[in-house]
């Protein structure tokens, strides 16, 4: 195995656009090494990125947004009291991922391209808006995170190309995100279902919304449908019946050995009521 | 072995399933019982606990008529190994469920009927001998008089009550103990520690001989360094190691004296044991100052050698523990999902020797048992293989899945024992089965008959209540 330690994403780029083999990046490495050490994957080149100056960091992008890097480890996420007042629903569904020292480490770039449809982190993002720079050979681009994801395991990066940052746009004002998932327990559980909602009120009316729905399909989803339930709403209850139908109508789950098809279904539409009132009450300032 | 490994050749318990026919009059009094149980533990015959399962159905009941029948199924399963109180819990779950069901439907409170039906000291047990002295109706009373059993409910919220039952064990034990040149006790068992018997037993030999439980050091020893032992298994290391350490211990008193009477020049019968020395027995037995155990440990090379005790014994005379739970569950009535927010463990220990660990055994075994009945399960596959064998998908509480366990001892001493110790470790995990399905037809007016109550499962039920 080759062992890279890139100073820049665009050398991090040519590199991976050079190897042949197996090609893991490592950024908190909460998945590859573990990976490695189950013998699952064995890379012919590990890309260390945490030495590429400025992954580390959480800046305020000049129109109010803020640029996240790929390292930033899910702890310092949770500590950063500004984003956490902009973004909670993206905050929270990051410290769901693992326990207290795998948040010491993982990141949200590593549970995106982990490709995991029950990523904790990802449908938050989503709902968010969240774009990502992609950094490739020939440059780079920005794409919203869920265009990145391609189905378990997999993403729709090229070859050669790496997320380079993660930016949440401008929360402005009368908005509010949440993410709710469903574990039969209280910790230690990959997530059945998850949801998350991001809106904006005009007064108590709904004029803007994102619901992005975890663990009921390939990949996590964005649900026009579940937007347009909730959309020109003050989230009544026939709103949030709509929200349910909608939830479970855009639910494409499998059963397996964490649940099954049927209750996947329903729980979808139970916490993307639950998560949307959140959200509304969050867009109100009734709650932090 | 990995953990994967371990998971899918160490042997689950059997499975089981278990029909249960009761006849109650209006007032609670329990006329007849009859059980027709299969369990199955894999592909070879006897692997399953079915012999213990049908005696311990109807144990913590004195019901005139009853019909035990069973029978064992073979299958290409993993064998089935033993796992806390084997069969118990099962045979439990499908009786306790069938008496809280009774008591839902005939509104009568699920401990008075328990207390008017319960076995007592006397009772003719339902595998045959006469209960002499047992805790059962003990443990229903302090469950009874427990704050715990007078908190107001909430919304979606229920409260469960199970009895359960374990017989014990003795078996094989062989213990050894050297007296020290320095007056300390070093003692030799068997029996591994899975849960405070070295502790216990240290404190048994330290009354024993009368000296500091810091002056006894408990060995667990390699299998040649003792006589034939039996492992850790049936609540026995406790009492059978116990037992056998006391008696040993004894042993070494006896010479110990004699040691005293012949440096004073009387008989040994003249010489008695007491606060870890030998005093004269009586104003006849002349004027003589205590001979401490560390006087007679430093002088034991020249006055007759070391100075030591055993026993070897097929322990017998162990008691059964009953134990009476309590538990509130809040069932989540969109989702299914069942959260512990209070637990009760009543256990009759007969003496509590060191009771932090037996509080620690009374919620150990609930934990398992919280987790037998909400979400632990081996999925198999259609190919027959395991699909969760790793603690992620196999998946037992964590602590922050369970509330504080309260517990009581209750100390109905065994008299087969010298400080009347009865077994603990088992019975724990046998009440929480029926009881958290219980307390969830409490929460939602669905019984749940069949376990792990999974949130598919309770949620499945809950609707099909509603049509």
């Amino acid at each position: 195995m080759r062992y890279h330690t890139p100073t820049s994403f665009t050398d991090a780029a040519a590199i991976a656009a050079r190897a042949t083999g197996t090609l893991r990046f490592l950024a908190g490495g909460t998945d590859v090494l573990v990976q490695m050490r189950a013998g699952m994957v064995q890379p012919d080149d590990l890309i260390d990125l945490k030495h590429i100056p400025g992954v580390d960091k959480i800046e305020q992008t000049p129109d109010g947004g803020w640029k996240i890097g790929i390292a930033v480890p899910g702890i310092v996420l949770g500590g950063h009291a500004a984003l956490v007042r902009d973004w909670p629903g993206v905050v929270e569904g990051m410290n769901l991922v693992g326990s207290t020292q795998v948040q010491g480490r993982a990141t949200l770039a590593g549970n995106l391209c982990n490709g995991s449809p029950a990523a904790d982190s990802v449908p938050g993002l989503i709902a968010a808006g969240a774009m990502v720079t992609v950094t490739g050979p020939s440059g780079s681009r920005d794409i919203p995170v869920e265009a990145v994801p391609a189905g378990p395991g997999k993403t729709n990066l090229a070859k050669g190309e790496v997320i380079s940052s993660i930016t949440l746009p401008p929360r402005g004002k009368n908005g509010g995100d949440a993410y709710l998932r469903f574990i039969p327990r209280t910790e230690m559980d990959i997530a059945v279902v998850g949801c998350a909602v991001s809106l904006r009120l005009d007064g108590d009316k709904i004029v803007e919304a994102r619901v992005a729905l975890g663990a009921v399909a390939p990949t996590v989803l964005l649900s026009e449908a579940c937007a347009k339930a909730i959309i020109g709403t003050t989230l009544d209850d026939a709103a949030l019946a709509a929200l349910t139908k909608a939830a479970e109508g855009a639910a494409k789950p499998i059963s397996d050995k964490r649940g099954t098809k049927e209750f996947r279904i329903e729980v979808a539409g139970v916490l993307a009521r639950r998560a949307a009132k959140i959200a509304y009450d969050r867009a109100k300032g009734l709650t932090k | 072995m990995s953990r994967s490994e371990v998971l899918r050749a160490t042997g689950p318990t059997a499975s089981a399933s278990m029909d249960v026919k009761i006849g109650m009059k209006k007032d609670g009094t329990i006329t007849a019982g009859q059980i027709f149980f299969r369990m199955q533990g894999g592909a070879f015959p006897g692997m399953s606990p079915i012999g213990e399962a049908l005696p311990c159905a109807f144990a913590c009941y004195d019901i005139p008529a009853l019909k035990h029948e069973a029978v064992e199924v073979i299958a290409n399963r993993p064998k089935a190994a033993a796992y806390r109180a084997p069969g118990s819990p099962m045979a439990a779950f499908a009786v306790e469920s069938m008496v809280d069901e009774m008591c839902r439907e005939l509104k009568l409170d699920p401990i008075e009927v328990r207390l008017k039906n319960g076995a007592k000291n006397g009772s003719k047990s339902s595998y045959g001998p006469i209960y002499t002295m047992i805790g059962l109706q003990e443990t229903l009373e302090a469950a009874k008089a427990h704050p715990n059993y007078a908190i107001p409910l909430g919304p979606n919220q229920g409260r469960g009550v199970a009895s359960g039952f374990w017989f014990n064990h003795g078996g094989e034990t062989s213990v050894s103990l050297a007296v020290g040149e320095d007056g300390t006790a070093t003692v030799m068992i068997g029996t591994p520690d899975i849960g405070g018997s070295r502790a216990s037993i240290g404190l048994m030999v330290a009354e024993t001989l009368g000296i500091p439980y810091e002056d006894v050091r408990v060995n667990v020893v390699e299998t040649g360094a003792l006589g034939v032992n039996e492992p850790t298994h049936g609540s026995r290391a406790t009492f059978a190691s116990g037992k056998a350490a006391v008696e040993a211990a004894r042993q070494a008193i006896a010479e110990m004296c004699r040691r005293a009477a012949a440096d004073w020049g009387i008989d040994a019968d003249a010489v008695e044991w007491k606060d870890g020395a030998a005093h004269p027995a009586g104003p006849n037995a002349g004027k003589h100052p205590p001979m401490t155990i560390g006087e007679i440990g430093a002088k034991m090379g020249s006055t007759g050698g070391p100075i030591s005790g055993h026993h070897e014994v097929t322990a017998g005379g162990y008691g059964a523990s009953f134990g009476t739970h309590v538990v509130d569950v809040e069932v989540d009535p969109e989702t299914g999902r069942t959260t512990v927010i209070r637990y009760l463990v009543v256990q009759d220990a007969g003496t509590a020797i060191h009771p932090a660990y037996v509080e620690g055994q009374y919620q150990g075994g609930a934990a398992q048992g919280i987790g037998w009945a909400l979400n632990e399960e081996y999925v198999y596959g259609t190919d027959g293989r395991l699909q969760n064998p790793v603690f992620l998908d196999y998946r037992i509480p964590v602590a922050s899945d369970l509330p504080m366990i309260d517990t009581v001892i209750i100390e109905v001493p065994n008299p087969g024992h010298p400080y009347g110790v009865r077994g603990v470790g088992e019975t724990g995990i046998t009440p929480p089965l029926p009881a958290i399905a219980a307390a969830i037809a409490g929460a939602t007016g669905a019984r749940i008959r069949s376990l792990p109550c999974t949130p598919p499962k309770v949620l499945a039920a809950i609707k099909a209540l509603r049509g």
